[in-house]
């Protein structure tokens, strides 16, 4: 196990290689430094000097890649990408172009993307089990066939619509809670309501549905019937063996997004003023704050990677016949 | 003169394509069954004809053209606009144009203007130029004027269904009606034909009324909303299969190499589609929209036309969304071709020295096609509903290009508006949800017929 | 210092006031009980932010430097012209605008020097200068905000100016830092914050521009450039044009003469800093904590930031170090009906904290300000304008909803153009010949501005006749201020010149109908636009409509910012629409955005239009230099005709700023050059108090019918359910 784990960090290495150099280069595929740097200097009275200076100033006034130049070795480390990309392996992500510093802005914005996700996680997993529970339970009759269709209309809405309604209704209209905003400590939770209640919502089709899925496939096994043979009754079956079982591919499939909740989502948390993770990165991406956006897909790839290395850990822990090779 | 735009040529591939697929189907037994239990399904059928109804106004909508300048002169010259067979058949949709917003059936416009009177200025709801003008009283007329069009258009519709049906039952009698086979279930005809039905009215109804009324109401400048949905259709129904079209080869290949090959072929396939997915899909998005300007800028002549680069711009969108989205596919493909490898007509072909591409090709693909087509029909929708949220952060479609996305991110600040404009937004939820909601009971269906995991 | 509370470091024991608790589980359980102490449950305003007359409004984009010699952009100056003072300021209420002294006990006297340095004798006019000289005289007794950077300890020396890497373990933010001082502004504050600008690692954006009129400014850029080592304390080094005088006193050195100097004198580049600011925030490990200059502003103004955390909100709180200043007496005239001389002579400022939330979405923000939580329209970009009637004849009012909350509208011309531009090195509408000259005239009849206005800013903007807005001194009014060659004037205003017109223009050019004589081909025009927003599908369509009257068939050429500038300092684009926005009230600042030597695929400069017409260059090169007169305005007519003769631009149209608040916020009057309006501002709590209540009740019965609907659904196949276990276990 612990081999396991070693050789897949060894495996992230090369995968954080290449999408900092992937990233790197789609950005300045489109991006000069010189651009970058009038954007940041401004419109009016922008002359060239300034333009050398901020570069300068600001590491841009290398070569990309390659260095022709130097000799040696330094043919590749004196280069943007090279003296931008070190310090990222030791989450040392710098300054922002606007001069801000990131590891700080990171550090302060990753709570409330956390204070929006988990709620809507937990909340989401619970509802929409309970749901599917309720669905197996009285399966084939009405309730069943009015809940799947629900379900499909319910996938079928665009996440928009759901916000937007949502803050029209529900603030805008019967005025129970803040359209938007944001704030620190306790006083966040009237803020955060609302969008827990729209990711919660949006969800409720697409899980259900494959709960419900999950939990009949699981009533038609055999184990299942022979349990009800014995006369157990329906609760019982349904508590004690189905949900049980069940619940193993539920919370694999959990795990895979544990380590993502901390980048936050993009459009809940620009709909609703929300300063976390997920609006840093689209601003950044509007501004083209190159380091920003760097640190944040460097970021997201660690993340998903622990993601991928905790499902696997969590196949070991749910089934004890896997062994990790 | 006849213009084929990239996505026209893309999109006349993907109907080569399902055309040849359906031949296929036809000459396979197992196909045609799972096929039919599609069809057998009230959601697969009724979906199946809902669906043709948006395919068809968007293979109208892809077929474009120069209209031809008029002028005296004998030389013909053509105008550089590109218009389409539906914007030909849309007609006043298209034309009437108002000066800006008017609500849905309405005829003056949404916000008074001063009028200098002999009694001095007031402040009137201006009459539209086209919406009802053809009625001298409309406070008092409108409303009749509105149910007089809506029967004429039901009976219309339902006119065009009656002699459809005469027609199919006339030729079913003439041929014969084939015995169905045993365990053979029906197929719901009387759900396709009331669906086909209500299709027809529908499209009577909106004949009978939108040369007289907008509608949806309309926009900013004046363009009629229920034009725009309309139009839009194109943009969603492209976007969902154009993705899947380009991104399906790369994914079947590498992921059936992967599987089967193992090793460091698998190595490195994993390593690119690992590497590809941690990159948020926005920041691929928003790096390919920005290198599609370069290269704009680099051509501008050759993109001479507003609907030739939006055009670009739209393939260019399909391609870099399939880009993102295929390594799901990719994964699952490797997955079931790791089982299948292990089978034992594939280990005998192995042993009796069958080349490694011939197995792919003959033994793995054609077992690993039933989850490529459930994979297809299931993105359709994600990919419909992405769109608007792509043109949300500005990195979708061309702005001048009419789309859901489009329609639902300028509602942002209509419904801002005092009192608030509510049309556009229903108009793209509606055509949006509709088509958004029969992909989803369509794929349903495929997939109780193809996935052999799900007991019926 | 201490009772300030700082939002970015989140202290460990929070205090929540019993309402404030109950008030939270109130909201908390708000789906499910009827609870709370406040009877409104969307108060999206912090809890915490105290009392007293507290001002509330929003901002759109995050403020990116506060540092006075880097900042330029109107977020940011909206919160740094509250902090920091410059020697001058705009009068508030008078109109066109007027310079006052504001850090400056006076206006400053301005010498004319030949080239000795010695005063030019009565009699040589000023043109023939070879060296101004700008003496300033500051007030006495000013002092800074309390701060850090100041901080003494008992021996005299300061507290914070020799920290270790490890004293900073434990701070986060400003406020962090205990103890805080003041101490008085001095004339060299000034010559202090002027060498800053000259230094290149603060990237000044106008240093370009000072450098070519202050003396010695370019040799002091050079010095530091290409010196190793030069500390960012500046003190030691001195600039030749620019010294103090005496402690409360200093000068500024020009080359030749440059009238508008002084206008530059009222913006943030000129107000003080002190050296103290920058030893502090120079030492090491203050940048990684985004403790800088950027994010912590320290001034002598009426305010100062006390919470900066530009992703949630920035709260300003009154510098209680400010010495007071009097509200205005006198106004232009209409302003006394208006209520805007109520507060006169009172002490300003009004208000005691200011809190500004960040909100991107329009919808909230228009949403939140009508439950009466902002009290103003914002600042910056916003879209406040839905509030707004246009009435296609000119004027524009309160849709009758706003009315009856009480809203109140204000408005004022910009000193902003919005043009269309013509590059003039297009081979098809450029160049200065007759054919291209009267295309071009015959868009700028075609592309209809009126309804542009109506359309898309709701009526809040005015057709510009020419580059310079109204207010602005050259401006002429009535017939002889219309451009004859797109206006006509009929009954006592200008009327757009018809279609018609247009198409003759067309046909005289050889385009009739659209099509091009020589060649037969149709006409096609390419415009550069910058798409983005959810207007832009709307508006980019409305252009094409307008073409198209004139069977123009219009390209668009969508593309991002960065690209689009690339496109026009390269000169490939054709048509193009761009705005600028005035640093100061004077002709010179508009009429130079066609100056030939300005070109932009020259020299960078502000001509994107590379217009070059060498008998409005030589005209520009005088009207320059002149006071304001008859000779100025005659030199201005002349330049005007020759600009809508060859018609560069289609001139386009001068927004109109405006601003909407409700009815207990007073003094609001909008104004566009100055941004320091916070301490004018008044504000009537107990009214506010009393709307809040009354329009925010929350509606509860859909929970509950919801809730009813639900059980309805369940209840059948549950009672079902139990029977048929029931029968099971008979």
């Amino acid at each position: 196990m612990i081999a396991y784990i070693i050789r897949r960090a060894l495996y992230a290495i090369p995968i954080l290689i290449g999408v900092n150099l992937l990233t790197f280069m789609l950005f300045f595929v489109v991006n000069s430094p010189e651009e970058v740097a009038r954007l940041h200097l401004g419109d009016k009275y922008t002359t060239q000097e300034q333009v050398e200076a901020w570069k300068q100033e600001h590491g841009y006034d290398k070569p990309l890649l390659y260095n022709p130049e130097a000799a040696g070795l330094d043919s590749l480390t004196d280069t943007i990408f090279y003296t931008k990309s070190v310090r990222l392996f030791v989450f040392d992500f710098g300054n922002s172009d606007s001069g801000r510093n990131i590891g700080h802005d990171i550090r302060q914005r990753m709570w409330p993307s956390l204070a929006i996700a988990v709620p809507s996680l937990i909340l989401g997993l619970l509802l929409n089990a309970t749901l599917a529970l309720m669905l197996a339970f009285f399966r084939a009759s009405y309730l069943d066939v009015g809940g799947v269709v629900l379900c499909v209309i319910l996938m079928s809405i665009s996440s928009l619509f759901y916000i937007i309604g949502g803050q029209y209704l529900v603030g805008k209209l019967l005025q129970l809670v803040p359209i938007s905003g944001y704030d620190t400590g306790f006083e966040a939770a009237k803020f955060l309501i609302l969008p827990v209640i729209i990711s919660v919502i949006y969800g409720i089709g697409s899980g259900t549905r494959w709960y419900r899925t999950l939990f009949l496939e699981e009533i038609s096994k055999d184990y299942v019937r022979t349990a009800r043979a014995k006369g157990l009754s329906e609760q019982w079956v349904l508590f004690r063996h189905v949900l049980r079982n069940a619940l193993i591919p539920i919370l694999t499939g959990v795990v895979v997004i544990l380590p993502l909740l901390f980048m936050g989502s993009l459009i809940t948390e620009s709909f609703f003023g929300i300063p976390g993770l997920g609006s840093y990165t689209i601003d950044a991406i509007q501004r083209q704050d190159f380091s920003i956006v760097r640190a944040m897909v460097f970021l997201g790839t660690v993340l998903y990677i622990l993601g991928l290395l905790l499902t696997d850990i969590s196949y070991t822990l749910a089934d004890p016949r896997i062994r990790l090779r | 003169m006849w213009v084929v735009l990239l996505t026209d040529f893309f999109l006349y591939l993907l109907l080569a394509g399902v055309a040849l697929y359906v031949g296929f189907v036809l000459r396979t037994p197992h196909l045609r069954h799972a096929w039919r239990s599609v069809m057998t399904r009230r959601g697969g059928a009724v979906s199946v004809v809902a669906l043709g109804f948006f395919a068809a106004i968007a293979i109208l909508d892809s077929l474009h053209f120069h209209p031809r300048l008029e002028q005296p002169g004998a030389q013909v010259e053509y105008s550089n606009e590109i218009l389409s067979v539906f914007d030909v058949l849309a007609g006043p949709l298209r034309t009437q144009v108002e000066r800006t917003y008017s609500a849905p059936f309405a005829y003056h416009a949404h916000s008074k203007e001063t009028r200098e009177t002999p009694q001095g200025r007031i402040r009137v709801y201006p009459r539209l130029e086209y919406a009802g003008a053809h009625l001298a009283d409309p406070e008092q007329e409108r409303g009749w004027d509105i149910t007089v069009r809506v029967l004429r258009g039901a009976l219309l519709g339902a006119g065009v269904w009656g002699l459809l049906l005469l027609g199919v039952r006339l030729t079913r009698r003439l041929r014969g009606a084939r015995p169905r086979a045993e365990g053979e279930a029906a197929i719901p005809w009387r759900s396709v034909a009331v669906t086909v039905l209500l299709i027809l009215m529908l499209i009577g109804i909106v004949t009978q009324l939108a040369g007289a009324y907008h509608v949806f109401g309309t926009d900013k400048v004046g363009e009629d909303v229920l034009y725009q949905t309309l139009k839009s259709i194109r943009t969603g129904v492209l976007i969902g299969t154009l993705t899947t079209l380009i991104m399906l080869p790369f994914a079947i290949a590498l992921g059936i190499t992967a599987g089967y090959y193992r090793g460091w072929v698998d190595d490195v396939i994993q390593y690119i589609y690992i590497t590809l997915n941690s990159i948020p899909g926005v920041l691929l998005i928003a790096a390919a929209i920005l290198s599609l300007h370069v290269y704009l800028n680099a051509h501008a002549d050759e993109y001479a036309s507003l609907a030739e680069r939006a055009d670009l711009r739209l393939l260019f969108l399909c391609m870099i969304l399939g880009l993102t989205s295929w390594t799901g596919l990719c994964r699952l493909l490797r997955g079931e071709s790791l089982k299948l490898r292990e089978h034992e007509y594939i280990q005998a072909a192995v042993a009796f020295g069958v080349s490694g591409p011939r197995i792919l090709m003959r033994h793995i693909l054609p077992n690993v096609m039933h989850i490529v087509l459930i994979t297809v029909v299931l993105d359709f929708s994600g990919l419909v509903l992405a769109e608007a949220v792509l043109s949300y952060v500005d990195i979708g479609v061309d702005p001048s290009m009419n789309s859901w996305g489009n329609m639902i991110n300028s509602a942002r600040l209509e419904m801002s508006r005092e009192p608030p404009v509510w049309w556009s937004l229903t108009a793209s939820f509606v055509f949006m949800f509709a088509l958004v909601l029969f992909a989803n009971l369509l794929s349903d269906a495929v997939r109780d017929a193809f996935d052999p995991r799900v007991k019926r | 210092m201490n009772s300030i509370h700082f939002i970015t470091n989140p202290t460990p024991v929070r205090f929540i006031r019993r309402c404030g608790l109950s008030r939270l589980w109130g909201s908390v359980a708000a789906l499910v009980l009827l609870a709370g102490c406040g009877d409104s449950w969307n108060d999206p305003r912090g809890e915490n932010l105290g009392s007293g007359s507290v001002l509330y409004a929003s901002f759109s984009d995050r403020p990116q430097f506060m540092d006075p010699a880097r900042s330029y952009t109107t977020t940011s100056y909206s919160f740094i012209q509250q902090i920091y003072e410059p020697p001058l300021a705009y009068h508030y209420l008078k109109r066109p605008y007027e310079l006052m002294p504001l850090s400056a006990a006076r206006m400053p006297e301005v010498l004319y020097l030949d080239g000795q340095g010695n005063e030019l004798p009565p009699g040589v006019p000023a043109e023939e200068a070879a060296y101004t000289e700008y003496q300033v005289e500051i007030k006495p007794g000013i002092l800074y905000q309390p701060h850090p950077a100041l901080a003494r300890r008992e021996d005299g020396s300061y507290r914070y100016h020799d920290l270790a890497e490890a004293d900073l373990e434990s701070v986060n933010a400003l406020a962090d830092f205990t103890q805080t001082g003041s101490r008085e502004l001095v004339a060299e504050d000034f010559v202090y914050q002027i060498k800053r600008l000259a230094d290149p690692r603060r990237h000044c954006p106008i240093a370009g521009i000072i450098a070519e009129y202050v003396e010695g400014f370019a040799e002091f850029q050079a010095h530091i450039q290409n010196t190793e080592g030069v500390p960012m304390d500046l003190r030691g080094l001195s600039m030749s044009g620019v010294e103090s005088l005496s402690r409360y006193r200093y000068r500024v050195r020009l080359k030749g003469t440059y009238p508008q100097f002084i206008y530059w004198l009222a913006m943030p580049f000129f107000a003080p800093m002190p050296w103290e600011a920058d030893v502090f925030h120079e030492q090491p490990g203050m940048a990684q904590r985004n403790l800088t200059l950027h994010w912590y502003p320290i001034g002598t103004g009426p305010y100062m930031l006390t919470e900066n955390n530009p992703n949630l909100r920035m709260v300003l709180e009154r510098n209680p170090n400010f010495r007071g200043q009097p509200y205005p007496e006198e106004g232009e005239p209409g302003d006394e009906g208006q209520g805007y001389l109520d507060d006169r002579g009172r002490t300003m400022p009004f208000i005691d904290r200011a809190v500004f939330s960040l909100e991107k979405e329009s919808i909230p923000r228009w949403s939140k300000f009508l439950q009466g939580y902002y009290d103003l329209s914002g600042i910056g970009s916003d879209s406040f304008d839905q509030a707004i009637e246009y009435g296609g004849g000119g004027e524009v009012g309160l849709t009758d909803a706003m009315e009856e909350k009480g809203i109140v509208l204000r408005t004022a011309v910009d000193l902003t153009v919005f043009y269309m531009g013509f590059n003039m090195l297009d081979p098809v509408v450029g160049g200065y010949g007759e054919r291209s000259r009267l295309l071009r005239r015959a868009i700028s009849i075609a592309v209809d501005y009126e309804e542009n206005i109506s359309i898309f800013t709701n009526g809040r903007g005015i057709p510009a006749q020419g580059p310079l807005p109204p207010q602005i001194f050259g401006v002429r009014e009535g017939e002889a201020g219309i451009n004859p060659y797109v206006y006509r004037w009929e009954d006592g205003k200008a009327v757009r010149r018809s279609i018609e017109e247009a198409r003759e223009l067309m046909r005289r050019a050889g385009y009739q109908n659209g099509i091009d004589q020589e060649t037969g081909k149709p006409l096609v025009l390419y415009f550069e636009a910058v798409g983005a927003g959810p207007d832009a599908k709307a508006s980019l369509n409305w252009l094409r409509k307008q073409f198209a009257k004139l069977d123009i068939q219009l390209v668009i050429r969508a593309t991002d910012y960065n690209r689009f500038r690339a496109k026009m300092r390269k000169g490939t684009g054709q048509i193009f629409q761009w705005g600028w926005h005035a640093d100061y009230p004077d002709p010179e600042n508009f009429l130079f955005l066609l100056y030939g030597p300005n070109a932009q695929v020259d020299t960078n400069g502000p001509n994107s239009a590379n217009y070059k017409n060498p008998e409005y260059d030589a005209l520009f090169s005088q009207m320059k230099n002149i006071p304001n007169g008859e000779r100025r305005q005659q030199i201005i007519d002349r330049m005007m005709e020759i600009l809508r003769r060859d018609a560069p631009w289609s001139w386009g149209f001068h927004p109109v700023s405006y601003i909407l608040s409700h009815q207990w916020v007073h003094n609001n009057k909008p104004t566009t050059m100055s941004y320091n309006t916070l301490k004018y501002r008044r504000i009537d709590t107990e009214s506010r108090a009393a709307a809040l209540q009354e329009w925010n009740r929350p509606t509860v019965w859909p929970i509950w019918a919801g809730l009813g609907v639900l059980v309805l659904l369940i209840l059948p196949a549950l009672i079902g359910f139990l029977r048929r276990e029931r029968e099971r276990g008979r």
